[in-house]
């Protein structure tokens, strides 16, 4: 086709800075720097690694919640999947250890991710097949995941074999080239999950289907696929999670991960991905789960506040992010 | 130009001006979209405003409502200049918008949405009864089908357009400005929106008009304000003007035959064959067969089922029973992915709603449906999609200042373009398209046909979906016409003339009166 009268269209101006964008790493910088007021340890090498170390879990699982979110749906089940993860984990090793011994771990390790997988595919097949809101099936089974690990801890705790401690320690303890463990697995799943968001089909496809879903239907996108693959992307991360955490604490008990879930969505949607679908900002989750953490440290770190109200510390801190959002846009 | 343009109208100094734009001007960033707009809106008097796809109608409307706020200028009323913070201000000094989109609450019931934030009722409950008399009242006075209590999800699109003009007449205004409003409308229903416009008209009120269908702007119009590029070419008095004088005001230049000549009979074994396909609230026994080379055109009322039909064939919604061969293969009960790789795609008539996501940017759109083709790979390069943007917006000119917008921010016409680009990506052999010329003006009515043609020209097939007659009978080779969800009709040749596929779409006894043609076994007596 050609036109008389056609105007001509300049090419898209290269990549421009959105301060939209930059929020969640600007509110970031700031929690940092009243931090270092505050405080001047806050800013001493091993508080700072400490603390990064430390929301290592909520970044890993945020990053999977970031393509459910993003993919249109939503998973409150995280906090107790994590537990039952961390408990089957654990069952596994001390079953193995006496024939296998420090092999056990890496078997353990892939039988969590197996699980992991698997519960998210659950949630991802109700949710698509069962066409019922994400809300509830994930409402429904984080009771379930919570009360298998309490049935199977006996209400108790699930702790690992003392022989696998040692050898267990270095995953969340040890470093690499300084770099503490659980920081440079954080890493490669952020940089994992970046380039499938933003540089896969797969990722297209789930933020078409999270923005409009008929949309997505109509360009021949199966959406129920692609949410039911971010649910097992989730329960892999929540898998990850799970492996880095054992050697903290050593155990599985009923209140392991409780709640976190808040805290996983909260980093999600300070770090600037849409609620609703359809934007998602991989990086800004990062941030989010390090803002978190950041002012839960600062609260403990100084008197003023009572530690106890970090929660609500945290829930004040959402709610100023939306309202930044909603004005700077 | 065909005959010599009559004198512009200047500025009556005894006219009542309900509204008036006193150089307006919009820039988006460095892109100016609207300059210099000096408009008198006059009481009692329709004014339309044309102009090809991206002129700046609908933002000099948005500018007029205060939807958007002037970069330029100001507006002024009964001579005191006015600056309107916002639409709600706008509308309380009686300027109301019709969207061009559809912006209701789909979850409430009709009245719900014509009351919404301004229920009636005491301090704390609302009282249904007078909002649902009065919802009435204003349904009936527009022609719409719908109840009060109805809830808008389960409305078809043009009932919704109404409702939501319902919602901008509910209380008295001075100045209605309707963007479009009779772009997803059946002609009963145009008619009766046309009757409405005039009763505004007739009671007083300043109605601003936007419309591709020149005829109604012909049958409409006291004034007409041709708009190009953002600028003002002139205003004229509606008598005046012929529509061809109107379209090529607005185009610029001459325009050529509308519908491409018709192609010679097909003689191709059919590449697709559907029978005995049901869908859910939509079809019954729906049967067609499709040659390569031909434009099969499908009539039909608004809600007989023609989207439904072709929405279910794609795996759009449920369906039943039936068997869909394509290039003799079987291809029944298949996703849409399949089809597509099959060479089959359909291009919605909703492009709001199921054809665009009007916030990603303009690539992101176009290479959706082709993810596959455009990226072999795994991984996605940005690069290809903008070269790929740039060949498709030469191609299907689409005109845009800048390649970066989301699609949301393209006109009306652009998107559908955008949309059309997008379908096509995929290498499709037969293509279904709902209401191909929705919203684009009549310069590119034309670029529309010709490409239609051209595809079945290189051998591939096209059914057409369309309410508007006249192209439906310029464009087809051969028409089916549905009504109440039955194919009813077959016309061929001679016999595909409006009068013959509004005989059909209407009449109760087309089952009987069905056009039986040689080789046809498809339909099923009702
Ligand atoms: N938010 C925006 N940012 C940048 N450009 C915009 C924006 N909104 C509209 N435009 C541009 O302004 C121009 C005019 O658009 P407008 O919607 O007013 O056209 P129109 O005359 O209504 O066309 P149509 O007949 O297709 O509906 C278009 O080129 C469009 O891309
Ligand atoms: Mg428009």
């Amino acid at each position: 086709m050609t036109s008389a009268t056609s105007t001509r269209a300049t090419p898209e101006p290269g990549r421009r800075i959105r301060w939209a964008d930059m929020g969640p790493f600007l509110a970031l910088a700031l929690v940092i720097v009243i931090g270092t007021l505050i405080n001047s340890n806050f800013v001493s090498g091993t508080n700072i690694a400490n603390v990064v170390t430390r929301s290592a879990f909520i970044a890993i699982i945020a990053v999977g919640a970031t393509f459910v979110i993003s993919s249109g749906c939503l998973d409150l089940s995280v906090g107790s999947m994590m537990a039952f993860v961390t408990g089957i984990m654990i069952l596994t090793m001390n079953r193995l250890e006496p024939s296998m011994g420090a092999n056990a771990i890496l078997v353990g390790a892939a039988v969590g991710l197996v699980v992991g997988a698997a519960c998210g595919l659950l949630n991802g097949l109700i949710v698509t097949l069962g066409k019922i809101e994400p809300f509830i099936v994930t409402l429904g089974t984080m009771g379930i995941f919570r009360a298998l690990i309490t049935w199977l801890s006996d209400g108790g705790s699930i702790p690992i074999a003392r022989e696998l401690r040692d050898p267990y320690r270095p995953v969340y303890f040890g470093n690499l080239f300084g770099v503490p463990l659980p920081v440079v697995i954080t890493l490669i799943v952020v940089l994992a999950g970046a380039f499938i968001l933003y540089r896969t089909k797969y990722g297209r496809r789930c933020m078409a289907a999270g923005s409009n879903s008929d949309v997505a239907r109509f360009s021949g996108v199966s959406v129920a696929w692609v949410r039911t693959l971010a649910y097992v992307i989730q329960g892999l991360c929540v898998a990850i999670a799970a492996i880095c955490y054992i050697p903290r604490l050593g155990a599985a008990t009923p209140t392991t991960g409780a709640l976190w879930e808040l805290q996983v969505i909260t980093a999600v949607v300070i770090g600037g991905t849409l609620l609703r679908g359809g934007k998602a900002r991989i990086w800004g989750t990062v941030a989010g789960a390090l803002i978190l953490e950041v002012i839960a440290n600062l609260m403990v770190m100084s008197n003023f506040v009572s530690e106890y109200l970090v929660a609500a510390v945290q829930g004040v801190i959402i709610i100023l992010a939306m309202l930044a959002h909603r004005f700077i846009r | 130009m065909t005959a010599p343009l009559p004198k512009t109208l200047t500025g009556d100094p005894a006219a009542p001006v309900a509204l008036r734009a006193e150089g307006l001007g919009k820039a988006y960033g460095p892109i100016t979209v609207l300059s210099d707009i000096t408009l008198d809106i006059v009481a009692g008097e329709v004014h339309a405003i044309i102009g090809e796809n991206g002129a700046g109608k609908s933002t000099l409307m948005k500018l007029l409502s205060a939807h958007v706020q002037p970069s330029l200028g100001h507006l002024s009323m009964a001579g005191q200049r006015v600056d309107f913070p916002d639409a709600v201000a706008a509308e309380e000094a009686g300027v109301v918008l019709v969207h061009q989109e559809i912006l209701l609450a789909p979850d409430l019931t009709v009245a719900q949405n014509l009351y919404l934030g301004r229920e009636l009722g005491g301090w704390l409950g609302v009282d249904d009864h007078r909002m649902d008399a009065r919802t009435t009242e204003v349904l009936a006075s527009i022609g719409a089908h719908c109840g009060p209590r109805d809830r808008v999800s389960d409305l078809p699109l043009a009932q919704r357009q109404l409702v939501q003009i319902a919602r901008a007449l509910l209380d008295d205004r001075k100045v209605v400005i309707f963007d479009e409003p009779t772009a997803v409308l059946a002609n009963d229903e145009v008619a009766a929106l046309l009757d409405v416009v005039r009763g505004l008209r007739d009671r007083g009120v300043a109605v601003l008009y936007i419309s591709h269908r020149l005829d109604e702007v012909e049958a409409l119009a006291d004034r007409v304000t041709v708009l190009r590029d953002g600028r003002m070419i002139g205003t004229w008095a509606g008598h005046d003007l012929s529509q061809r004088q109107m379209a090529e005001l607005m185009v610029g230049r001459e325009l050529e035959m509308l519908y491409p000549p018709k192609r010679p009979p097909v003689t191709a074994a059919p590449i697709l064959v559907v029978s005995d396909l049901e869908v859910d609230h939509g079809a019954v026994h729906a049967g067609l067969t499709l040659h390569p080379g031909e434009v099969l055109g499908i009539g039909g009322m608004i809600g007989s089922g023609r989207t439904e039909l072709f929405e279910g064939l794609m795996g759009l919604r449920p369906a039943h029973a039936g068997r869909i061969t394509m290039a003799g293969q079987d291809i029944t009960r298949r996703s849409v992915r399949d089809w597509m790789a099959a060479g089959l795609v359909y291009l919605t008539e909703d492009r709001k709603g199921k054809g665009l996501l009007l916030d990603e940017p303009m690539a992101r759109n176009l290479t959706l449906q082709a993810l596959d083709n455009v990226h072999p790979g795994f991984v996605t390069k940005a690069r290809n999609e903008m070269a790929l943007l740039e060949r498709s917006v030469a191609e299907y000119d689409i005109r845009v200042r800048s390649l970066g917008l989301e699609a949301g921010q393209l006109s009306g016409g652009n998107q559908q373009k955008l949309l059309l680009a997008k379908v096509m990506l995929v290498d499709p052999q037969v293509i279904i398209i709902d209401e191909p010329t929705r919203g684009i003006d009549i310069g590119n009515k034309s670029q529309i046909y010709d490409f239609i043609d051209s595809l079945v020209r290189a051998g591939k097939a096209v059914i057409v979906v369309s309410s508007e007659l006249p192209e439906l009978v310029g464009l087809s080779d051969r028409v089916l016409v549905m009504r109440m969800g039955r194919i009813v009709a077959e016309l061929h040749g001679d016999r595909i003339t409006e009068q013959n596929v509004v005989f059909a779409a209407t009449s109760t006894e087309a089952g009987d009166q069905r056009e039986t043609v040689a080789n046809q076994t498809r339909q099923e007596e009702p």
